[in-house]
């Protein structure tokens, strides 16, 4: 583990009570949705990371606490060094606030967690939908969204698989 | 006769009121509406501009017409056969998203890569990343009305989609690469087109340049278009040539080496103007410094085996299936099953002729990904669209959206 990511890790574990673990030689902090917005503060203004390189999901259904991790990725150009956040979700329609102001491309990765997770960006600025149609159904990179087709109900089995496809029913 | 279905969403006013300005919506201004199906976009970008007269006010883009799925239909295939997908994305730069998601399933499984396939991997990506801005070039200067070099760039490219089917036997949707190294070793014309190739294409650059880097109306259309500071750049995410052309020397291939970029002498080239005409010259020497690696890795070629003998992640080569049990068996379970990854996530990135192109894997220890994920460039990049084009003329966004290079199927996955 490089220095200053040493450092950095280590301020948001003691400031957010944050967790830090290591897979494949990547730093990835996970941290509660309520203190992101502050944490990406600090890291961006004390830690000088300066880009935010990613934003993403993860979702773990059917488990439901956490039932999503929203991955962050950050790069410091002054050190070379990427960090990844990942907020642990619950419950199915999870909201959070937005860190727009602190990295405007968050705009359209937002905007995208929004149309593929139902993940609910609070006080952002334009959250459409950005590759679905606009009148789409359901949002489909969940795990619960079937895969372009539909598993035959038969009498027997139909109740069954009625709970697992929440959005064919109109 | 059954009643046809005619009903229009109708457009209302509260859908636009936050997107666009007041004057608008009072009718101050005019709202025009530019592609999916325009020449200059690029492919299918739709732009909602706001018009005072010829100059934009507003740009608002809409993406998604090419939205595939990509990211979910990986999910349903082992992590090998999800791979043919990864060149439908950015179909300019195929073999790049092939080494990405290579190197990211070797890096969740720990797989290792002959050197021999690291420097034919390098070779064909830089000459992956020439083809791409030989079709930038040609598209950015046509939308320019400089219709010769169009047909000059797509000539060259041929040569390199030629090379590129040589070797995985399709032009463009190749899936050459495989995790633990090629699909096949290269046939024994390869090296000598490479070779021509390089022989040949430096005067075709000096021709480029010849055409356009002193034309007074090419000088005219890029320079003090769509300026971009360094400052904007890292706040806005934007990577690659764009980035380099405002001033900040940042590659990948030099920053993070993968592939064995780091045994190679090139340079980075930037320019500290931030407008079109930057961005041009980075490109313009990007191709020069893309052939110096290329001379580099060829003429130090190593020879050797092109694919891990890790029998549980590469499948055995036909020979062995008559002799070896073992060999069968291996077959029977990749080719049915595929390889199981641990638990966990990694994320890969790779310096793509656009920008950093990245991908986020995460395995859940069975054969097939759990969460693939794309950070493509021309997503990113093309949220900085609507900041360069206000305050120029129309005619000028064809430039602009022209000098970010956006691929379509890169931004909408």
């Amino acid at each position: 583990m490089s220095d200053p990511i040493q450092i950095a890790t280590q301020a948001i574990e003691e400031r957010f009570g944050a967790q830090s673990s290591e897979f494949r030689e990547q730093v990835s902090l996970i941290i509660q949705p309520e203190h992101i917005v502050q944490a990406c503060q600090v890291l961006h203004n004390e830690f000088s990371f300066d880009m935010l390189v990613d934003q993403t999901a993860v979702d773990y259904w059917p488990q439901e606490t956490p039932r999503f991790h929203l991955v962050y990725q950050l790069y410091s150009y002054t050190y070379h060094i990427r960090l990844f956040l990942r907020v642990p979700l619950n419950g199915n329609v999870p909201s959070l606030p937005t860190i727009e102001s602190i990295y405007p491309n968050a705009n359209w990765h937002e905007r995208e967690l929004w149309d593929m997770f139902g993940i609910h960006f609070e006080n952002h600025s334009d959250l459409r939908r950005i590759l679905m149609p606009h009148d789409w159904e359901g949002h489909p990179l969940r795990k619960d969204y079937p895969l372009g087709y539909e598993e035959v109900q038969f009498t027997f089995n139909y109740d069954e698989i009625d709970v697992r496809k929440p959005y064919a029913k109109k | 006769m059954p009643e046809l279905d005619t009903h229009i969403e109708e457009v209302s006013l509260d859908g636009l009121r936050r997107l666009v300005s007041e004057e608008a919506i009072e009718g101050r201004t005019v709202l025009l509406n530019m592609g999916p199906q325009h020449p200059s976009t690029h492919g299918v970008l739709r732009l909602l501009l706001e018009l005072d007269g010829e100059k934009v006010v507003n740009c608002i883009p809409d993406v998604g017409f090419l939205h595939t799925g990509i990211e979910k239909n990986m999910e349903a295939k082992t992590y090998e056969k999800a791979e043919v997908m990864t060149d439908r994305l950015d179909y300019l730069n195929t073999v790049g998203n092939n080494l990405v998601y290579c190197l990211a399933i070797e890096k969740l499984v720990g797989l290792d890569v002959p050197v021999r396939a690291q420097a034919i991997r390098v070779i064909l990506t830089e000459l992956q990343r020439i083809a791409s801005h030989l079709v930038w070039l040609g598209t950015h200067a046509l939308d320019l009305a400089a219709m010769s070099v169009f047909l000059y760039c797509f000539r060259e490219r041929e040569v390199i989609l030629d090379i590129i089917e040589m070797c995985g036997g399709q032009r463009m949707m190749a899936t050459f690469f495989r995790p633990g190294g090629l699909w096949r070793d290269t046939p024994v014309e390869f090296e000598a087109a490479v070779r021509n190739f390089l022989k040949n294409f430096p005067k075709r650059i000096k021709e480029y340049e010849d055409l356009l880097s002193k034309n007074p109306l090419f000088l005219e259309r890029t320079k003090n278009i769509g300026v971009f500071t360094a400052e904007d750049a890292i706040r806005w995410g934007v990577t690659g040539p764009t980035l380099r052309a405002s001033g900040i020397s940042h590659d990948l291939r030099k920053v993070h080496p993968y592939s064995g970029y780091e045994q190679y002498d090139f340079e980075v080239p930037t320019s500290d103007m931030g407008d079109t005409y930057g961005r041009y010259l980075v490109r313009i020497e990007e191709m020069r410094q893309s052939l110096r690696i290329v001379q580099q890795a060829l003429d130090k070629l190593p020879y050797g085996p092109v694919r891990s003998n890790n029998r549980k992640f590469v499948p055995p080569p036909r020979s062995e299936l008559g002799v070896s049990m073992e060999a069968l068996i291996h077959h029977f379970k990749l080719w049915t099953e595929g390889f199981p990854a641990p638990k966990g996530a990694v994320y890969v990135a790779v310096e793509s002729p656009r920008g950093e192109l990245g991908v986020f894997l995460e395995g859940d220890g069975g054969p097939k990904p759990y969460r693939v994920h794309w950070r493509t460039p021309s997503f990113v990049n093309l949220q900085i669209l609507p900041l360069l084009a206000k305050g120029h003329l129309v005619a000028d966004l064809v430039a602009l959206i022209g000098t970010v290079d956006i691929v379509l199927g890169d931004v909408d996955r």
